[in-house]
């Protein structure tokens, strides 16, 4: 993708700029589905129609909520501590965009082909706590303030169980570099990491093969466990319900971005957004064979087209990113809200415990049968 | 420790069961009914806005008086002999011209009261409901069919025959007293036995209710206030 783009505009800081906004152009689209489908999936969730008023069945409703929100009052308030204020929602927008550099859209395209770039994922997402830190805290305001430090307490918490699902799977693959997740789930569906991963053959000391390739389905309930607790981490990380209590409207308001308002609200919900698709798609990455088709062959292939073979992987990771974003949604209005102390039992008591069970035995399989 | 994994357990088992009841209310048909563009059918007997059936309306006012917010004004002005203002579809007979017949709807408490008294059945409450207006003045709905020059041109007619009217009552009780002058001036002629002892007793008469009733109302008050008053010492 970048050497078909250099040969078509030239080495050039434009063209290194293009290649950098082709995931901002495709969020941008995204969240306007996100936008229409959390409206949509909600009311539909509760026998209702949701907008209708705004084009046909209510399709650009999106369009018309971002021009809101365009027009609106930038407001800073007189108490607030500017330029930490003013930072904080581009800071939380850039740490949700920059951790899309790694996500491998298809086997061509990949912002930055890291050779840590699980690692670089963690990393760049922490900026998001240190950003919602400063909004809650330049606000000024004692609700903000509270949803900062729930936030905070909550995301630090939840990176422990989901960097451990990270190190199961990267124990397994024996590598960070996303493409290489992705690659080692190739072939057919059963090959993805949440069926068990790939099957091979395990050849014993003595020289034997192991019955066939199917041995290794011993990690299935390993990685399926994996799953879910990547999966609900991935949750409480994105400050979605069940684990909204940071912005808890009941509650708080609306937590950190209380004080906020037009084009630095839209950042903040942008954010949101952006790292909802983002955990997404490392799920789809980790769990579920990234831009592999779960077909095992490409219709590209078959016609033998071979332009089409990127655009297709790509259309399957932004599918099955876009079905766990419609899970996350799904989940949004069928779980209350976890209690602060509800909360932390289930990360430190829970996931932590299983993740580091499950990553003992997994360590263990791996030594043995490779 | 059984306790734990149980809790493990209900807590995946009921997020489940939760997430199969949204799943299937989201393939369940909507209960939204999408207003402007499709109305829900209203009950038979709904009542709403007031019509009146001006061509029926015989001017009785019984509906004005049995609003309970008076929110119904008519004004009437008697036809003169000579003008036919036609029947009523009921076959009643309209004797005045309806020349103000005003309901400020923004008063109406849509009771129905108003409905049942009509002699004619020309006031009635219909289904329409959407009637809103930015301003309150224009929910005055003025159902009279007249004009204002036809109002005036009614009300000076009627005025002219008023005074025609009374002006001929005028003469004819004038012709009567002069009749009963003479009539008097013939009888005092007679000796006048007859008339005498009528006029003594007439003013006994209208003394006699007037104390009684001033006798009547005092004394209850005092016996009802006195005995209590003697009771609690």
């Amino acid at each position: 993708m970048e050497s078909l783009l250099q040969s078509l505009l030239g080495d050039n800081y434009l063209t290194i700029l293009l290649y950098c906004a082709l995931p901002l152009v495709f969020l941008l689209l995204y969240a306007l589905l996100a936008i229409l489908g959390e409206v949509k999936i909600s009311a539909w969730m509760q026998d209702r129609l949701g907008p209708m008023r705004t084009g046909p069945w209510g399709i650009i409703q999106p369009l018309a909520d971002v021009l809101k929100l365009l027009q609106k009052e930038d407001i800073t308030p007189a108490k607030a501590d500017k330029p930490l204020f003013n930072i904080a929602p581009y800071l939380s927008f850039m740490s949700a965009y920059a951790a899309f550099a790694v996500i491998p859209f298809s086997s061509q395209y990949v912002g930055a082909d890291l050779n840590l770039g699980l690692f670089y994922l963690l990393a760049i997402g922490s900026i998001n706590v240190a950003a919602i830190m400063m909004a809650g805290w330049a606000s000024n305001n004692k609700y903000s303030l509270f949803g900062a430090m729930r936030s905070v307490a909550q995301i630090v918490s939840y990176e422990v169980p989901a960097a451990m699902a990270f190190v199961i799977i990267v124990m397994f693959v024996g590598s960070l570099n996303m493409q290489d997740l992705v690659l080692a789930q190739s072939g057919p569906i059963w090959n993805w990491f949440v069926f068990g991963g790939p099957k091979q053959e395990v050849i014993l000391s003595g020289g034997d093969v192991l019955a066939g390739s199917w041995v290794n389905l011993v990690f299935l309930p390993l990685f399926l466990a994996t799953f879910v607790i990547y999966f609900i981490s991935a949750l409480a990380e994105t400050n979605r319900t069940p684990f909204d209590i940071p912005e808890a409207e009941s509650e708080l308001v609306s937590g950190y971005h209380t004080e906020y308002s037009g084009m630095k609200f839209a950042m903040f919900f942008m954010s949101e957004y952006a790292n909802m698709f983002l955990v997404s798609a490392v799920t789809a990455v980790l769990f579920f064979g990234g831009w592999q088709s779960p077909f095992g062959v490409y219709l590209g292939d078959l016609v033998g087209v071979n332009w089409l073979v990127p655009i297709e992987q790509f259309g399957w990771l932004a599918f099955k990113g876009l079905f766990f974003v419609f899970v996350i949604i799904w989940l949004r209005w069928t779980l209350p809200r976890l209690r602060v102390d509800q909360l932390m039992y289930m990360c430190w008591k829970v996931l932590i415990p299983f993740s580091f069970g499950i990553a003992l035995v997994v360590g263990f399989l791996v030594i043995v049968l490779k | 420790m059984g306790g734990y994994f149980k809790d493990i357990y209900d807590g995946i088992a009921t997020a489940l069961v939760g997430m199969r009841i949204t799943w299937r209310h989201l393939f369940t048909p909507s209960v939204t009914i999408q207003y402007p563009d499709v109305k829900r059918e209203l009950p038979d007997r709904v009542r709403n806005r007031l019509y009146v059936n001006m061509d029926d309306c015989i001017g009785c006012d019984q509906c004005a008086k049995a609003c309970p917010v008076n929110c119904i004004t008519i004004e009437t002005v008697k036809a003169l002999p000579d003008e036919d203002l036609g029947e009523t579809s009921t076959g009643n007979r309209k004797r005045l011209w309806v020349t103000q017949f005003d309901i400020d709807i923004a008063k109406c408490c849509y009771c129905g009261l108003c409905v049942p008294p009509c002699p004619t059945e020309c006031i009635e409450m219909t289904d329409a409901f959407e009637f809103s207006e930015y301003n309150r003045d224009d929910l005055l709905y003025r159902f009279s069919t007249m004009s204002p020059e036809e109002v005036e041109e009614k009300k000076a007619n009627a005025e002219k025959q008023r005074i025609e009217q009374e002006a001929k009552k005028k003469a004819a009780a004038e012709a009567k007293a002069k009749q009963d002058a003479e009539a008097k001036a013939a009888e005092a002629a007679k000796p006048a036995e007859a008339a005498k002892p009528a006029e003594a007793a007439k003013p006994a008469e209208a003394a006699k209710p007037a104390d009684g009733g001033t006798t009547e109302g005092t004394s209850p008050d005092t016996a009802a206030t006195t005995p209590p008053a003697e009771q609690t010492p």
